[in-house]
């Protein structure tokens, strides 16, 4: 039995809330031992410090593998410009709701309430979808793919285009601000002053024990984003355990056969698309926006990629393989090496300076210089572990961790009615 | 084996005048695969509530004929008409919904879902496929209750075809013959009112074909539907249709009921002049 199999055998036995909640407990205790081995005194912040992050990116992640679930996962749409419809939700709210009296130097926006802004992104990010799937709806599958992907990048060149960094919309001024970026409202000072207010005698209480304001607010931000993520789960559990999302796993398996069962299959297609997109626009705030300011940085193609990482690993057509897998890349892949490389030191031995001298230090039986190199370049290792881990899940565990379970796409129980079986005894 | 010849014998006689009112009017249909002429101007007829039968030697065209008419395949040319209206080029999806459906000749299950679910797709209308009320905590209700009448009906659909004990199994696994059973208990639960068969009982064994085709008599009898068969097996269509159309060549070589056909030269000839 190979390690995966051991892993998905475990995690089989649990329902999936408790599934998902012990999984990132347990990402969270890995994080809580790191920052006591190597925080001295100070690890309770650096503990604060190491959650806080870990859970707004599996936050993060969990969101856009989720919206990828549903198009991909399910419906087999080949989303390549995932980078692209966040970027298009972040910049909308980003537009919304900017100060119209900025500080000197930055862009002016409508000023309007960050809730506004969230709903007008993920409104602005559902359409720009839907435009990016008209075309492809009576091509085939591949062309999507190519569209999706050609949208992604004309996003990023006009959000990071001179030409409209300020401009003035009948005689109100706005603009992207090219490349320098904009800032507006940030969704971390909405938990900051929820956390400060609320939860001044928390603050107080952790400020006791060494965790500073800002890693408090930070993780009280990724929870708030991890209550997100719950909601969206919710919401795409419905949506593909119903008729609806029967008709999507439909198309996914044979989209002419769908459509001579009678199901007009663009348009199950286009409000599909549209419903990822949206929810990838408010991952796009959230997530990448979520101190208050986003440039044309945060959204390069790839993100798109590690999104197609976390839902492979996780199980594509699974909602909860879907988070498994965002908090498995994010956490285990993405982050953890990250901060090991940083923290942990092979006491006297140094890193040697190119990878030649460190397997030459293995001629002399000697492993201690490669594990030094390896742990002082793990920030760019990672991504070597990150390919690594999927071209073994690719090949020995297609499904992902969680995809080869069964979540049949219907509201009710699939059991075999009462009077039925009564009936059929001759079988 | 002579009672069902005794029903084909007396529904002939029903024919003769019900041919006045056809379901499904085929004229003049053209299809070209590049330099291929698949079908070239098939010109027939279906009554309604009849069991007609379609033969032809391999790649005599019956397959393409029923693409065009269902809409998998736009026609080159002729006109295709079902119930008095013009189907011509319409989607699968369109003729669905008016009660026009067909499988087949390889099945296409919906192989990583399971039986159950495959036959649960197939009923038109239901109200959980729009995402508002499947989503909506207050519209949910309607949705579960549509459901729950979807599942029973899917459940004793499974019953008939005898895979019910397959209905949690991936469609993916079952075998050829269970293939077409799912087929056929799919397209029945989409409530047809005319139903395309291309070849259904191939690899489906002797008992279970004879279950088959009484049901298919049965379904004629109590709702009134009406079927085209494409089959190899020429005692099934003698046995069963009271009307045959003979395809050679992309053309209708032949028309009638079984005797004609039977002594019909050309049809002779068709079938073997090599081209089998
Ligand atoms: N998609 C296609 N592209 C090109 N040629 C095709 C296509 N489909 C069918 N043909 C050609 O059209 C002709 C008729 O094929 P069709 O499948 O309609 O025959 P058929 O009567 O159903 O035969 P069979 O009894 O073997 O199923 C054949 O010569 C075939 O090669
Ligand atoms: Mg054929």
């Amino acid at each position: 039995m190979s390690a995966v199999d051991t892993v998905r055998n475990r995690l089989d036995a649990l329902p999936d809330v408790g599934l998902v909640v012990a999984f990132i407990a347990s990402i969270w205790a890995v994080m809580l031992v790191l920052a006591i081995a190597v925080g001295g005194a100070n690890w309770a912040n650096l503990a604060a410090g190491f959650i806080g992050s870990v859970t707004v990116l599996i936050g993060g992640y969990a969101i856009l593998a989720l919206a990828l679930n549903l198009q991909w996962g399910y419906t087999g749409l080949f989303n390549i410009g995932i980078a692209g419809f966040m970027a298009v939700g972040a910049y909308t709210t980003a537009v919304l709701t900017a100060p119209t009296d900025p500080a000197a130097g930055a862009v002016p926006g409508l000023g309007l309430p960050l809730w506004v802004g969230l709903i007008g992104g993920m409104a602005m990010a559902a359409i720009i979808g839907g435009l990016a799937a008209l075309p492809a709806l009576r091509l085939k599958a591949d062309y999507l793919a190519i569209v999706t992907v050609a949208f992604s990048e004309i996003i990023r060149l006009i959000v990071n285009w001179d030409g409209l960094a300020e401009v003035s919309l009948l005689g109100v001024p706005i603009g992207t601000g090219g490349a320098t970026g904009i800032s507006f409202k940030s969704a971390n000072q909405v938990a900051s002053t929820f956390i400060n207010g609320v939860g001044q005698p928390l603050v107080a209480a952790m400020e006791g024990v060494g965790v500073s304001g800002p890693n408090l607010a930070n993780l009280t931000y990724g929870i708030l984003l991890l209550l997100v993520v719950a909601a969206s789960y919710w919401v795409l559990a419905r949506i593909t355990n119903s008729p609806f999302g029967r008709v999507l796993k439909a198309i996914r398996e044979d989209e002419t056969v769908t459509q001579s069962l009678g199901k007009d299959t663009r348009l199950f297609k286009i409000k599909t698309f549209m419903i990822g997109c949206a929810l990838m626009g408010l991952a796009g705030v959230l997530f990448r926006g979520q101190a208050g300011y986003i440039s044309p940085q945060q959204f390069r193609p790839t993100i798109t990629f590690y999104v197609f990482a976390a839902l492979i690993i996780g199980g594509s057509g699974s909602n909860t393989g879907s988070i498994i897998g965002a908090a498995t890349f994010s956490g285990l892949l993405f982050y953890l090496p990250a901060r090991l490389g940083e923290n942990v030191s092979l006491g006297g031995t140094r890193a040697p300076g190119n990878i030649i001298d460190a397997v030459a230090g293995l001629g002399s039986l000697d492993p201690l210089p490669l594990l030094a190199y390896t742990i002082s370049n793990v920030s760019t290792l990672r991504f070597v572990l990150i390919g690594v881990v999927l071209i073994y899940i690719i090949q020995n565990q297609p499904d992902g961790l969680l995809g080869h379970r069964n979540e049949p796409a219907t509201s009710v129980s699939l059991d075999r009615p009462q009077s039925g079986s009564g009936g059929e005894a001759d079988e | 084996m002579s009672e069902p010849e005794a029903t084909a014998r007396q529904e002939t006689a029903v024919t003769s005048d019900a041919i006045d009112s056809p379901l499904l009017v085929v004229d003049g249909l053209r299809k070209e695969f590049g330099g291929v002429v698949a079908v070239d101007g098939a010109t027939f007829s279906v009554a309604e509530g009849s069991l007609t039968g379609l033969i032809g030697p391999n790649g005599a065209g019956k397959s393409t004929t029923f693409n065009c008419i269902t809409g998998i395949h736009e026609p080159t040319g002729g006109r295709v008409t079902f119930d008095g209206q013009s189907i011509t080029g319409l989607p699968p999806y369109t003729l669905a919904n008016r009660g026009l459906v067909r499988t087949f000749q390889i099945a296409r299950e919906l192989s990583e879902m399971t039986v159950l679910e495959n036959v649960m797709l197939a009923p038109g209308g239901q109200v959980g496929e729009s995402v508002i009320r499947s989503v909506t905590p207050g519209l949910r209700g309607d949705v579960i209750e549509a459901e729950t009448a979807v599942r029973d009906r899917a459940w004793e659909t499974l019953e008939f075809f005898e895979i019910d004990h397959l209905a949690h199994e991936n469609a993916g696994n079952l075998s050829g013959g269970q293939r077409k059973l799912l087929e056929m208990a799919r397209v029945l639960m989409t409530d047809p009112e005319m139903i395309l068969l291309d070849e259904p009982l191939a690899g489906v064994n002797p008992t279970l074909e004879e279950k088959l085709l009484e049901r298919i008599h049965e379904l004629r009898r109590e709702q009134g539907l009406t079927f085209l068969l494409v089959e190899h097996d020429m005692d099934v269509i003698m046995n069963n249709c009271e009307h045959i159309i003979v395809m050679h060549q992309g053309s209708v070589l032949a028309e009638g009921d079984a005797e004609t056909i039977k002594s019909d030269e050309r049809v002779l000839e068709a079938y073997l002049g090599g081209d089998v």
